[in-house]
């Protein structure tokens, strides 16, 4: 199994610039091209290992609707679904610090596929799931992938779950995303969302929801960046069903040229919990932000707040920067840059 | 030698006003000057018209003979002139250090970048690595704002009140770092109503309502100040 130069573009771009894969010696910089990583791992792995050597943990490697490179570990099995094209991963109680990557790259053009992966959080365990898609379309046909990630987290457990988007490729057609992540949490249990879209991606729906137990947590950090004709829309409902379960969500956005943004967050209090939700977006050019934020308290011991602010990049941030010797153009793209970090 | 002639700065808000009017000043090399006087008397807009933060209706700014008014923000700060804003930034996501970095123009060794919070009183290892945020106090982010002036080792450095907000004590140290860079021959524009600073000027200015209302050492303008003739 080859892996095109593309191909390997994108699982650089999806895994490679988190901390975890760092560590895990995913990352290997260009210069290292000359002495490739020696690894007992799958095809998949060292075909790669010239750019990537295989991430620590387990791991699966989609291509074009294939899965290139699999790994199961002692504590986390990884099964192809039987039904549906996906995955069904499994964590043993009591995993800690364990990753699991699951990237996807498609390469072909025209190529539509949904893909539905669940993992099955033990109780008391602690891992990062590191998934992320990238689209490279040099045809003028749309590719789309739908990756619809279910999250059963199991009491007292713990995940981060870090998905990046990407997408590239002059062709006409469309490169189109649309994720769709459900998680479930138990009692005691905590899950922290990184989710990323910065490159490339003409289209995206995104949904996320949440249904959280007694003393549960969620935490979600979102960060979009559109431009040219870009549309994206973030859909959120977090149903906070436990007593004190607690809910921070914080997306910051940017809109450019004549891109469309759309985001929408519904906390819904059924207990005595907290929910915090914040849209921070900066619209630049003739681009267009709608955020509609809606709180749902159905008890008074709900507390719920939302925070919304959208506006054009702020002259005295820019003036401030020029003063230290930037161009306003280098001062833009350093706002940018720390706004979305 | 810094010179500005006849600025005028006027705003319309549905009847006109003259912010500034006709201003004309004559800023040698090396020298300390202290703009004074009272709220909205226009202090900040004829320090931001200086940096090209603001556009003058009127009139021309030369420096060493040569007519900046139409350069941008950032030719000014390449010919050497830095700003201290009265109201610090905010900049979400940039860290002290980065700030400094920048200021610089260079990635800086944190050893470097920690001299210059040393000189207001910041304890480098608490804040080189903060995000310069709401999360910071006001007296913080004045601080973190001034030690980013200082950074750009600049011939003239502009400075709008940098007293407010500020502990006694890292003011009194403030106080030193401005008479240390006095007497490496750099030019300084302190906006301030503060004594200690008004006693060290070259040359104190007054503006009342957009206009000069006197103009002197401070043994000449201290006294009127104080005696409440100004
Ligand atoms: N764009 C504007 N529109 C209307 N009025 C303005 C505008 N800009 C400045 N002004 C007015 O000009 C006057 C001078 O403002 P400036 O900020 O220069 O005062 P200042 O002397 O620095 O005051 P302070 O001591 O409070 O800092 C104020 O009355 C202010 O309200
Ligand atoms: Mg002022």
């Amino acid at each position: 199994m080859n892996l095109s130069e593309e191909e390997k573009q994108i699982f650089c771009e999806v895994i490679a610039d988190n901390d975890v894969s760092r560590e895990s010696g995913a990352w290997q910089g260009e210069d290292e091209r000359a002495s490739p990583v020696a690894t007992g791992a799958s095809d998949a792995a060292r075909e790669t290992s010239f750019r990537l050597s295989a991430p620590k943990g387990a791991y699966n490697f989609r291509v074009n609707g294939k899965s290139v490179g699999r790994k199961s570990t002692a504590n986390i099995d990884i099964k192809t679904k039987q039904k549906k094209s996906g995955l069904d991963i499994y964590i043993k109680p009591g995993t800690k610090n364990e990753t699991v990557h699951i990237p996807v790259a498609i390469s072909a053009t025209g190529l539509k596929e949904a893909v539905y992966n669940d993992f099955y959080i033990g109780d008391n365990s602690k891992v990062t799931i590191i998934a992320g898609c990238g689209i490279y379309n040099c045809g003028d046909q749309d590719s789309v992938h739908d990756g619809i990630h279910r999250f059963y987290v199991g009491k007292n457990a713990k995940i981060k779950y870090i998905e990046k988007h990407y997408g590239f490729g002059r062709g006409g057609g469309g490169k189109i995303l649309n994720p769709t992540t459900e998680v479930y949490l138990e009692k005691d249990s905590e899950a922290t969302l990184e989710l990323e879209q910065i490159k490339g991606v003409d289209s995206t729906i995104r949904k996320t929801t949440a249904e959280l137990e007694d003393n549960a947590k969620l935490m979600v950090k979102e960060r979009l960046f559109t431009h040219g004709r870009q549309s994206a829309e973030s859909l959120y409902e977090i149903n906070l069903n436990g007593k004190d379960s607690t809910a921070d969500l914080a997306s910051r956005s940017i809109a450019r040229d004549l891109s469309k943004q759309t985001f929408k967050a519904t906390i819904i209090g059924n207990n005595k919990c907290r929910g915090h939700s914040e849209c921070d977006a900066i619209i630049m050019d003739d681009a267009a932000v709608h955020a509609i934020p809606a709180l749902n308290a159905k008890t008074k011991d709900a507390e719920l707040i939302h925070e919304a602010a959208i506006g054009k990049l702020a002259s005295d941030q820019i003036n401030k920067l020029m003063t230290l010797g930037l161009t306003k153009k280098e001062a833009e793209s350093r706002i940018i840059n720390g706004f979305l970090n | 030698m810094f010179e500005i002639k006849n600025i005028s700065y006027e705003v319309s808000g549905g009847s006109r006003k003259k912010v500034l009017d006709s201003i004309s000043l004559k800023i040698k090399g090396g020298s300390l000057i202290v703009i004074t006087g009272t709220n909205g008397s226009g202090k900040s807009t004829l320090a931001q018209i200086i940096m090209g933060i603001k556009r003058p209706s009127e009139g021309q700014i030369l420096l060493d003979k040569t007519d900046i008014t139409n350069k941008t923000i950032t030719e000014r700060a390449n010919f050497g002139l830095a700003f201290s804003f009265q109201q610090p930034v905010k900049l979400k996501g940039i860290k002290v250090y980065d700030l400094i970095s920048i200021a610089r123009g260079e990635l800086v060794s944190e050893k470097e970048a920690s001299k210059y919070l040393k000189q207001v009183g910041l304890n480098p290892d608490e804040y080189l690595l903060r995000e310069i945020n709401d999360k910071l106090s006001g007296g913080e982010l004045k601080r973190i704002e001034i030690a980013s002036v200082l950074a750009r080792d600049a011939k003239i450095m502009i400075f709008d009140e940098p007293e407010a907000g500020i502990d006694l004590w890292s003011f009194e140290n403030l106080t030193k770092v401005f008479k240390k860079l006095k007497a490496e021959n750099r030019t300084l524009i302190i906006i301030s109503h503060q004594d200690r600073i008004l006693k060290i000027a070259d040359e104190i200015i007054v503006l009342n309502d957009g206009k000069i209302k006197s103009h002197g050492t401070p043994a000449k303008i201290l006294p009127k100040i104080t005696g409440g003739k100004l």
